[in-house]
């Protein structure tokens, strides 16, 4: 469960002074992703001979690129080309591209780069060049231990996203979610995490009892979840790097719905008393609990601003589930949900203007978000039951689990996790071990 | 890991068995006997919920009181409320929804003098459900509590 702590410096081998000639816009839907070319990392004989022998990789050089192409094409925004096609070797396009022959596969932009083996570390430049332009555009090197090799080709598919779209990227990220098996009326489910493409999953507890909701601090290696350990449901603490695992305050009843603050120091969450659940956070310093709603009514799924300022959550006070805004310390409560039908686990975007939702209406289940007054409602996917949807830390793609209606003799239940952009394009499935649901995103690793 | 998962596996099979003998549903409130099984002779475990509700039928106050005329005859047994909810809504309300529906059991035992001492509360909300299936009859089975002997 200890992870390696991460050796990764960076640097910067030209200063950049080209100026963008591609640019992507993310704000539309993108129905025509920008053509590129991923040219295999190029590798020296010895090098490569080197990391088969540590990692066990035939071609790491190869494996990278494989990793930023498969970023790039989840992305919805790019289009990487097949390799077949390329006319220049790996080595002399990282020298020095014939820009013909890339613009002849029609290839608007081009990443080359080199692997080598220096010192026992993992060293990879990159470099990002504008076909039609003829011009580099950036190049970086990494210098990290090998078993960090996944991770550079992330960090390398969040630079070349940032340099393209001028937004920050996601790939450099993992999920934490909950793994389920067995019948539908005794699931078994684990905490597991991966990372965002899939890869290294692992599962963090044994299904010995029932855990659900797991969510990143945003600034640690800390999962808030809500276990029941000894059939008594709580809001816990977990260390994914020691295992260590807590009870976050003694509450005389069910405590669950648990998230982080944006400074990652409170945890805030619904407590169960006497069938009402109000929201209270706790201090994870201090240990000091503070009651932030007393209300007869179901308050829960409470998420704060990115500012911390806010706290958004869902209440059937009016009588039915709907989305309600209120300062952080509980004053200027207003309802912000008044379409059809009923509102549940809002949660705000990291960039602070909109707020993510499901909605139930009429039998069906829809993922959507709204601003944070409540206006411009926009539905983004509709199915039979989906819910929970959370962030990509640069708010562009929501990620939440979806389950399928079962027969008539209740067979074919399924669980699984999916993702789509905020414009509500490039919706796709989340390849998990198992079947997956309450997915959280987490931060990008390296900042 | 893997022993105890499979174990766990093993003893979720072998648990409780029920019975099908066709349900039906009244306004939006199960009113079969199909899922239903007893805390003791003739005294039904359970009682049913329309959606998004927790108040108590008439049925269920009927079912109740019997519950609570037994545990004041067998006046050393405590019991576990366990509330429920059916599989469409989100999971965090409907933890709070299972809880309240719980809590509307345990109120109307209490005014028939069970003290609360021997009363608990566990919500799963819709992490339990009997029928597995995605239709109105099986979500009726689902929403309910359901009271079980502690010791």
């Amino acid at each position: 469960m200890i992870r390696k702590i991460l050796l990764l410096t960076i640097i910067i081998i030209l200063p950049v002074r080209t100026y963008a000639l591609i640019e992507v816009d993310i704000t539309r839907g993108n129905l025509d992703p920008l053509p590129l070319a991923v040219s295999p990392l190029s590798i020296d004989d010895k090098s490569k001979k080197s990391f088969e022998k540590i990692i066990n990789i035939e071609n790491i050089g190869s494996e990278i690129s494989i990793i930023v192409e498969n970023n790039l094409k989840t992305s919805g925004l790019f289009n990487p080309l097949s390799k077949d096609a390329f006319l220049q070797a790996p080595d002399i396009a990282n020298l020095k591209p014939r820009f013909e022959d890339w613009s002849l596969i029609k290839a608007q932009a081009l990443i080359t780069g080199k692997v080598s083996y220096i010192n026992e570390k993992l060293r990879v430049e990159f470099r990002l060049w504008d076909v039609l332009a003829a011009k580099e555009m950036m190049a970086l090197a990494f210098t990290t231990v090998p078993s960090n090799w996944r991770r550079v080709g992330h960090i390398i598919s969040d630079k070349i996203y940032e340099r393209l779209t001028g937004e920050k990227g996601y790939f450099d990220t993992r999920i934490i979610y909950v793994a389920e098996e067995g019948p539908k009326t005794q699931r078994i489910k684990k905490l597991a995490i991966m990372d965002q493409d899939g890869f290294n999953n692992k599962f963090l507890t044994l299904g010995n009892e029932l855990v659900l909701t797991p969510r990143f601090n945003p600034t640690s290696q800390m999962v808030t979840y809500l276990s029941y350990f000894r059939n008594l449901p709580r809001v816990y603490l977990l260390d994914i790097e020691t295992g260590t695992q807590e009870v976050v305050g003694d509450f005389p009843g069910m405590t669950f719905a648990p998230r982080f603050s944006p400074n990652g120091k409170k945890i805030i969450m619904s407590f169960a008393k006497d069938g009402k659940s109000d929201i209270y956070t706790m201090d994870l310093e201090n240990r000091v609990v503070e009651r932030i709603t007393n209300h007869p009514s179901i308050d829960t799924s409470p998420s704060y601003s990115p500012d911390g300022k806010y706290i958004c959550f869902n209440s059937d006070r009016s009588g039915y589930q709907q989305i309600y805004v209120m300062k952080s310390d509980g004053s200027n409560l207003k309802r912000i949900s008044f379409g059809k039908g009923l509102y549940g686990t809002p949660v705000w975007s990291p960039r602070g203007d909109l707020i993510a939702f499901t909605k139930l209406h009429k039998g069906k289940f829809y993922i959507g978000v709204m601003r944070v007054d409540g206006s411009g409602e926009r539905l983004l996917t509709e199915n039979f039951y989906q819910e929970a949807p959370s962030w990509s830390p640069n708010g562009r793609v929501l990620i939440f689990y979806r389950e399928t209606k079962t027969n008539a003799k209740g067979e074919g239940f399924s669980a699984k996790l999916w993702s789509i952009d905020l414009t509500g394009y490039n919706e796709r499935l989340v390849e998990t071990p198992t079947d997956a649901s309450d997915p959280s995103w987490s931060s990008l690793l390296s900042k | 890991m893997l022993v105890l998962a499979t174990c766990l596996v093993l003893t979720a099979c072998a648990s409780k068995k029920v019975e099908t003998l066709g349900g039906q549903i009244q306004g939006d409130v199960y009113t079969g006997t199909d899922s239903v099984e007893y805390l003791a002779d003739g005294v039904k475990d359970r009682v049913f919920f329309a959606t998004n509700e927790s108040i108590l039928t008439t049925a269920s106050r009927e079912t109740l009181r019997a519950q609570a005329a037994w545990l004041r005859k067998n006046s050393s047994i405590n019991v576990v409320l366990e509330g429920h909810a059916d599989e469409r809504g989100t999971r965090e309300y409907n933890l709070a929804l299972g809880e309240r529906r719980a809590n509307a059991a345990k109120d109307y035992l209490m005014t028939y003098g069970i003290s609360s001492d021997r009363i608990s509360v566990l919500s799963y909300g819709k992490e339990r459900p009997v029928d597995s299936g995605s239709n109105p009859l099986a979500w009726s089975k689902n929403r309910r509590s359901v009271t079980v002997k502690a010791n």
